[in-house]
């Protein structure tokens, strides 16, 4: 700034100077004042690159600072987990005789804390806190650059059986469970205890190719009881997913489970010994224009699962399914609906159908309003219409979006 | 028999670790976050090496979904460019958390956050909370449409790479320094053509563009969103009307990847105003296929449309 003042003092100075002479000497010494006016310009130029340089530059120094904060002792702060905390309020309307829901609810409160441990492993825990208590929903150590390209990840998970299993309440496009997972792979709880599970990709040309599998103590809910130190559960899966175009692709997985179940339980001592199988395959189709991604989407999903339980009237196998669909047709709007059919496990010739229609509203991206519409007929000729609705809102860190 | 079937799945898998191909040496693995980093990744990194882009330059980078397949090209990577600031935190970390690759892992060699040498603007200095909106905090990621700050990200990479393949830093110098040449000449073409426009007054949909408009001496004096990442409102909508006409501002620039519904009304109750879509990236239009014709481009769109609203 200075520097360009005196640049044009030194300007008006000489023109002043510069009329009382003659015109020869002026023209030529008007010449040698341009050419150090223009070297001044040229040294002002590059100064003032060095000072913008120096400006950039100084951000950078404190960037890894908590702009927020800012006194001395944040600076502990920074290794902090990323918390967030997740609500989940659901209501019901309607009649339901077989399995009703409360009115109004505070379904779910999900805190999460994710950090890196170290330069080897990261943590991520899930706690819910529901209306009977605090559960680890999850909570486990992942190793991600183990040798041989395996992802392993140790304490309490949800196993990888088929999609919906793996997915917490907030992350469902519903604001309930299938049918299908509810009646054949304990419902919301789902396959989920302290375990190691080992995950690799395939190596092909072709496609996205993932197997895992996953050992558990053997104790989820009445699917999977273990009354003795050997009596695992094991869950496999394999998935494979291909970009069909850059907006549309497709995920496909078989997934299979075994554990002891309940069946051969009488006063605590499992004398029958019973186990249960479970295989399930699904599918997932997606569609995203990425120009217009935040405003149009859909995803297609089923899944199917078949259960082979043996209990003491033998061995008792049950199917069921469930197809949906979600549109996204505003940037905060998504209709939805949902069919479901299965059997019951512990006696298949039991069979509950149920479909469901949903529109949910975004306020923003950390907060959800949604509305459902389910009709169930259950095995035995009851039927349910409901009107179920759910408010989710998250504060704290900013969390991956879901796939 | 348990025991048995546990040691038949380790030897399967043991099989499937020993299956795992090498993949070829000869060029360094670049993987980016946007095809802008990916551009200039190019041009400092010539024939030395093969990149990768994940999000495409007409897609909202906020939003981009993390894909198995990313994790493929990710899990290769010999380095990643991130362009950090929080742009992609929906959707890098889980590709990084899935990619089992520690060699581009945040603190890592082969991580590269770009925005650490560059000029960011926008930075809270006040307590802030998300009734703002979907703010930064660590200031506005959409750095990269500044000429200088694509030069400091330049550097950047040329230092990376001659770190990761030091029997090319030569090479990599030298197609620095050409790449910095043109983007100076490029520059004073640039200034040239908006001159004239300085000091107008226009109107962003998101604040996608402090730092192109500050450096080509435009003033952005309000925004079609109410607040960064919260669709528009009709209130905010008249109030912004209003201020358009009280202001003069008769330009609303847009992202191709958002509705021009609203920003097309708005232009239509103030007398005079025009829409015009830039091309916040590059691949943003198809023509524009690399960092120096992403500002050849938007330059040319934006004068030509503050031509017809200004009339100078």
């Amino acid at each position: 700034m200075r520097a360009s003042y005196l640049v044009v003092l030194g300007l008006i100075a000489s023109v002043l100077l510069g009329g009382a002479r003659p015109a020869s000497a002026q023209t030529s010494e008007v010449e040698a004042l341009r050419q150090e006016i223009d070297a001044l310009r040229a040294r002002l130029v590059a100064l003032e690159a060095k000072v913008a340089g120096a400006q950039a530059a100084a951000p950078s120094a404190a960037a890894p600072a908590l702009p927020i904060y800012g006194t001395s002792s944040a600076a502990s702060k920074i290794f902090n987990p990323d918390i967030a905390v997740i609500g989940d309020f659901l209501g019901a309307a309607g009649r339901n005789r077989v399995n009703p829901s409360p009115a109004l609810e505070m379904h779910e409160a999900e805190a999460s804390f994710q950090a890196v441990v170290d330069p080897y492993a990261r943590a991520d825990f899930f706690l819910a806190f529901g209306e009977e208590g605090v559960e680890i929903e999850e909570g486990y150590l992942t190793f991600g650059t183990l040798p041989g390209g395996l992802l392993a990840k140790i304490g309490k998970l949800r196993a990888p059986f088929g999609k919906v299993n793996t997915l917490h309440n907030h992350a469902l496009p519903w604001s309930d469970r299938p049918i299908a997972t509810n009646n054949l792979v304990n419902g919301e709880e789902g396959i989920g205890d302290a375990g190691i599970s080992v995950a690799r990709l395939i190596p092909n040309p072709w496609i996205f190719l993932e197997a895992t599998g996953q050992v558990s103590r053997g104790d989820s809910g009445e699917l999977f009881r273990s009354s003795r130190r050997g009596d695992l559960s094991y869950v496999g899966r394999v998935r494979g997913y291909q970009d069909l175009s850059e907006s549309t692709n497709v995920d496909l997985g078989a997934s299979y489970a075994r554990g002891h179940n309940t069946a051969g339980i009488v006063n605590d001592e499992d004398v029958g010994r019973f186990v249960t199988d479970l295989w399930g395959v699904d599918a997932t189709l997606r569609w995203r224009p990425l120009r217009r991604a935040i405003y149009n989407s859909f995803i297609g999903r089923s899944e199917l699962l078949w259960s082979r339980r043996d209990q003491f009237g033998g061995r008792e196998k049950a199917f069921g399914y469930y197809v949906s669909g979600d549109y996204q047709f505003g940037r905060r709007w998504f209709a939805g609906a949902r069919y479901d059919r299965s059997e019951r496990a512990d006696d298949a010739s039991l069979r509950d159908d149920g479909g469901s229609l949903l529109l949910t509203y975004w306020p923003s991206e950390f907060s959800q309003v949604r509305g459902q519409y389910r009709r169930t007929s259950y095995a035995g000729g009851e039927n349910a219409n409901e009107f179920l609705f759910q408010f989710m809102f998250s504060i704290g860190a900013h969390g991956a979006h879901p796939f | 028999m348990r025991i048995r079937a546990f040691i038949i799945a380790l030897a399967v898998a043991a099989a499937v670790v020993a299956a795992s191909p090498a993949y070829a040496q000869g060029k360094l693995n670049v993987v980016t976050s946007t095809e802008d980093l990916g551009s200039i990744a190019r041009e400092v990194g010539g024939d030395k090496v093969s990149v990768t882009a994940l999000a495409k330059g007409y897609q909202d980078p906020h939003f981009v979904e993390p894909k198995p397949s990313f994790i493929l090209a990710v899990s290769r990577a010999n380095l990643y460019i991130a362009i950090g600031r929080e742009l992609e935190i929906g959707w890098l970390p889980p590709l990084l958390n899935s990619s089992r690759n520690a060699k581009i892992q945040p603190g890592a060699n082969g991580y590269l956050d770009a925005s650490q040498n560059v000029r960011i603007l926008e930075i809270p200095t006040t307590q802030i909370t998300r009734a703002m909106g979907d703010v930064h905090p660590s200031g506005n990621p959409h750095y990269w449409l500044e000429p200088g700050n694509g030069r400091r990200i330049a550097q950047a990479v040329r230092d990376k790479l001659s770190e990761l393949s030091p029997a090319n830093k030569a090479f990599f110098a030298q197609r620095y320094d050409d790449f910095d040449a043109r983007l100076a000449a490029a520059e004073k073409r640039w200034d040239a053509t908006m001159a004239p426009y300085k000091g107008t007054k226009i109107v962003t949909y998101h604040r996608s563009w402090p730092n192109f408009m500050e450096r080509f001496g435009l003033e952005v004096m309000g925004y079609v969103e109410p607040k960064p990442g919260i669709p528009p409102s009709p209130s905010h909508t008249i109030e912004l009307i209003a201020d358009m006409k009280a202001q003069g501002a008769k330009l609303i620039v847009v992202e191709p990847y958002f509705d021009l519904k609203t920003p097309q009304a708005i232009a239509n109750q103030v007398p005079g105003a025009k829409v015009v879509v830039l091309a916040p990236s590059v691949g943003g239009e198809k023509q524009v296929t690399d960092y120096l014709q992403l500002f050849d481009y938007d330059l040319n769109l934006l004068s030509t449309a503050l031509k017809q609203v200004t009339g100078k």
